[in-house]
């Protein structure tokens, strides 16, 4: 036994075991949010049943959510008769849809109670720009009240008739959304320019009323403008809203939809395998690519993405230099002695410092004392309404460069460290300066170790949410950060975020059974974004090194 | 084994007193914080010529030579005295620019330091320090050291590859051509052969001999017949005093000093 400990055998194993647990873990997780995330696209076939209950009964249409095996005492105590013998009962949690009708969107059924289940054809699942799904069976398809189709046909018809109404609806909100936005844009640039004009106290009282009149007739010419984009917006509604279609929900009820309130239509228990791989895809992609909806519950993360994204690229732009540059002057500079290495400590110590508190920080700093600041010289015709006084998605990615500028000055100096002292001698005993030394050797050199300063703080600002609540990152932003108005890129926005998101999500949403797999989905989004955020920061270290080789050992 | 060694190129002996001299070392005392490392060292380098400086190590050859370029600037707790002078130039005057200085007395290490550039990149690095972009004229100066430094047949295919890429041989020689690219007065070589193999080390004596005629160079060496190889003049240093300076056919042949013979006939120690 003692030799056995000697030959050093227990550790190899304590080692590995640790090794594996901890694997095990991260490819369970990944594995976990991987199949709860991706499966919430994939359409499962919708099942028809009879539920009976001390006489009564109801029929059940929906899909199968979740399957539980629970014990019957449980069920016993809920009010449900279940034979004494009987141990264990199995529930369905049926997602039935139709909110607007039932309010009920989700059920737990036991299936004790429930029929033999059924797969009818004639089913349809409807996602609804409001209220959720619907299910039911169609019936027929309307045009200006006039049934058009019915039976077989009408799926197929269904389906050409909502391609017209999802093109109309994407034309009117880009109406909305990009020409009545700017309008509304440039009368608020008037409202501003009258503003100043007022504030700005050179002028004659004739000169002023000349120029805000000026003003009042350029608003007058946009609210014309707005007035004819806001008709042809009403004209493509009601053009829009021309179809309709008929369908029977499971208590027999028959309702009568309207297509353009319809995202997208499908047959389940028809659908092939290739069908409902394609189907897959067009959920996805609407996914990554769509605009929140219904508080978030429906519809897609791109702002969230895009707000990540942005806020991760511009806090890298903004600790890269300042890391490096102190690390540099740390290193290179500065006399070592007790005052470096009370930075140096202190630098270490930010690292450990919890991340709310850089929140607050930035909430007290940035956006009141700076973002104020900027108002109050730059901006003083918008007061009391901040521009850069409030958050926003500059002032979260300052936070944030903040939060990680430890990370890059502690891997940079490492990199300085490791670089040959007969390198720097070489550069200086060919007369270059300290200075040309620098920056024609050394920082060159120490590019790769600077890149995994960048690595890791990219990894863990892509992740932090906490202190972006409280400078910029909001549950619903209206606009991108970047559009197609004068400066193009609006720093001063609040912006969506893939963390936030999940937790908004998650933890703020009315309809939690509904949100589930959206949260999974988005986690999926968000760890595979800090993986291709990473692994791209990575391929450019790997060059970086390959062109420097052998000049670190 | 002294005999042996001596006037291995039957060549005439030299007299100092005779010689064009480039560098004075005067009165040169040099502390490491409470070490003296050089202890009153006074010499005189010829110009044109090869000068050796043997001795155990520790003996304080590399630093005196780290002395007339004044690398030794880099060390924080090294404290100068006495005056170096080049050119009856004292280059430890304050109105002294260093690396003015360094680019007329460059320098080789022990061990190759390419930097992490093309081969031409390092040649050029010198001169793109000056100022000088003329493509054509950096093209020329590439060229013109890499032959000097006898590198140009075996790298003039491959000049954009990576520097490190190279043998340690070809890389001292590369770091040689990177020194005379930039046209310097003085060339220091500190040991620049103890990491070579023989074929090498014989390539890079070769090339000292034949840059004799153009620089004055100072050679430190742990190795005897290297010193005798190569070199016009060789200081014999211990524990940082200067015992012997002398031709070194006659240092070798007839040491003046019994701790001289001691070194050389390798009974030291």
């Amino acid at each position: 036994m003692k030799q056995w400990f000697k030959s050093g055998d227990p550790w190899i194993w304590l080692i590995g075991g640790a090794v594996s647990i901890s694997v095990i873990m991260v490819v369970g997780l990944l594995l976990l949010i991987g199949v709860r995330g991706l499966g919430h696209f994939w359409q499962p076939p919708i099942v028809q049943t009879t539920f009976h209950d001390q006489g009564q009964q109801e029929v059940v249409l929906g899909s199968i959510r979740q399957v539980e095996t629970v014990t019957a005492q449980t069920v016993r105590e809920a009010g449900f008769e279940v034979p004494e013998d009987q141990d264990l009962v199995t529930r369905y949690l049926f997602h039935l849809g139709n909110r607007d009708l039932t309010g009920r969107d989700f059920q737990w059924f036991i299936g004790d109670f429930l029929d033999e289940f059924e797969y009818p054809e004639s089913a349809i699942m409807l996602e609804r720009r409001e209220w959720g799904n619907f299910f039911g069976h169609l019936v027929s398809i309307k045009e200006d009240g006039e049934v058009v189709a019915e039976g077989e046909a009408a799926f197929s018809e269904l389906q050409s008739r909502l391609r017209r109404s999802n093109d109309l609806m994407g034309e009117t909100v880009r109406i909305e959304r990009y020409d009545i936005g700017r309008i509304n844009r440039a009368i608020e640039m008037e409202r501003l320019e009258q503003r100043r004009i007022e504030l700005n106290d050179s002028l004659s009282s004739e000169e002023r009323a000349q120029r805000i009149a000026q003003s009042e007739a350029e608003v007058a010419r946009l609210n014309q403008e707005y007035q004819v984009l806001f008709d042809e917006l009403q004209e493509l509604r009601s053009v829009a809203r021309r179809d309709a279609l008929v369908a029977r929900t499971s208590d027999g009820r028959e309702v009568t939809i309207v297509l353009a309130d319809v995202v997208r239509a499908t047959r389940a228990n028809t659908m092939s395998i290739g069908q409902k791989v394609q189907e897959y895809g067009a959920r996805f992609w609407a996914f990554m690519t769509g605009y929140p909806r219904e508080a978030n519950t429906e519809g897609g993360i791109f702002p969230a993405i895009f707000g990540t994204v942005m806020m991760v690229f511009i806090m890298s732009i903004v600790v890269t230099p300042f890391g490096v540059l102190a690390a540099i002057y740390l290193r290179e500079y500065a006399k070592q002695g007790p005052v470096t290495r009370i930075v140096r400590i202190s630098v270490n110590n930010l690292a450990g410092v919890p991340s709310i508190v850089f929140g607050v920080f930035g909430l007290g700093f940035f956006v009141y004392f700076l973002g104020g600041n900027i108002d109050a010289l730059f901006y003083p015709e918008r007061l009391p309404a901040p521009t850069f006084g409030s958050p926003g998605l500059i002032w979260a990615s300052l936070t944030l460069a903040l939060l990680t500028l430890p990370v890059v000055i502690v891997s940079t100096e490492e990199g300085l460290t490791r670089i040959p002292k007969a390198m720097r001698e070489g550069s200086l005993a060919l007369g270059a300066t300290k200075a040309e030394t620098l920056w024609k050797v050394i920082v060159p050199v120490s590019t790769p170790a600077m890149m995994t300063g960048l690595i890791l703080a990219v990894a863990r600002a892509a992740g932090e949410v906490a202190p972006l609540m409280l400078v910029g990152v909001v549950k619903l932003a209206p606009n991108l950060p970047v559009d197609g108005q004068f400066p193009f890129v609006h720093l001063e926005r609040r912006i969506m975020h893939l963390g936030f998101h999940i937790y908004d999500v998650g933890f703020q949403s009315p309809n939690a059974e509904a949100a589930r797999p959206l949260v999974y989905a988005t986690a999926l989004v968000l760890v595979g974004l800090i993986l291709i955020l990473n692994l791209s920061a990575i391929a450019i270290r790997n060059r970086l090194r390959e062109r420097y080789k052998s000049a670190g050992d | 084994m002294s005999a042996g060694l001596a006037n291995p190129r039957g060549r005439k002996r030299l007299n100092l007193r005779s010689e064009d001299i480039s560098m004075r070392v005067n009165d040169l005392n040099l502390y490491y914080g409470q070490v003296q490392a050089l202890k009153s060292i006074t010499m005189e380098i010829p110009r044109k010529r090869v000068t050796a400086f043997i001795g155990p190590s520790g003996c304080g050859k590399s630093t005196l030579l780290r002395c007339f370029n004044r690398m030794n600037d880099l060390v924080d707790i090294c404290r100068i005295e006495g005056e170096i002078k080049i050119d009856d130039q004292d280059i430890y005057a304050p109105s002294v620019d260093v690396p003015e200085l360094r680019r007329k007395v460059g320098m080789v290490f022990q061990k190759p330091n390419p930097f992490p550039k093309s081969i031409y990149e390092n040649i050029a690095y010198g001169l793109r320090l000056q100022g000088v972009k003329n493509r054509r004229k950096l093209d020329e100066v590439v060229e013109s050291s890499l032959r000097r430094a006898a590198l140009w047949d075996e790298v003039k295919d491959r000049l954009d590859d990576n520097a490190f890429g190279l043998s340690g041989g070809q890389q001292q020689r590369l770091v040689i051509a990177r020194a005379i690219a930039i046209e310097p007065e003085v060339i220091l070589l500190d040991e620049p052969c103890s990491a070579l193999d023989p074929i090498s080390t014989a390539k890079v004596e070769e090339l000292i001999i034949d840059l004799k005629e153009s620089y004055t160079i100072v050679i430190v060496t742990h190795n005897m017949q290297q010193a005798a190889r190569v070199s016009d003049f060789t200081a014999y240093m211990y524990l940082g005093e200067l015992i012997e300076y002398d031709d070194t056919a006659e240092l070798f042949t007839n040491p003046s000093r019994k701790a001289t013979e001691d070194y050389i006939t390798g009974r030291y120690g």
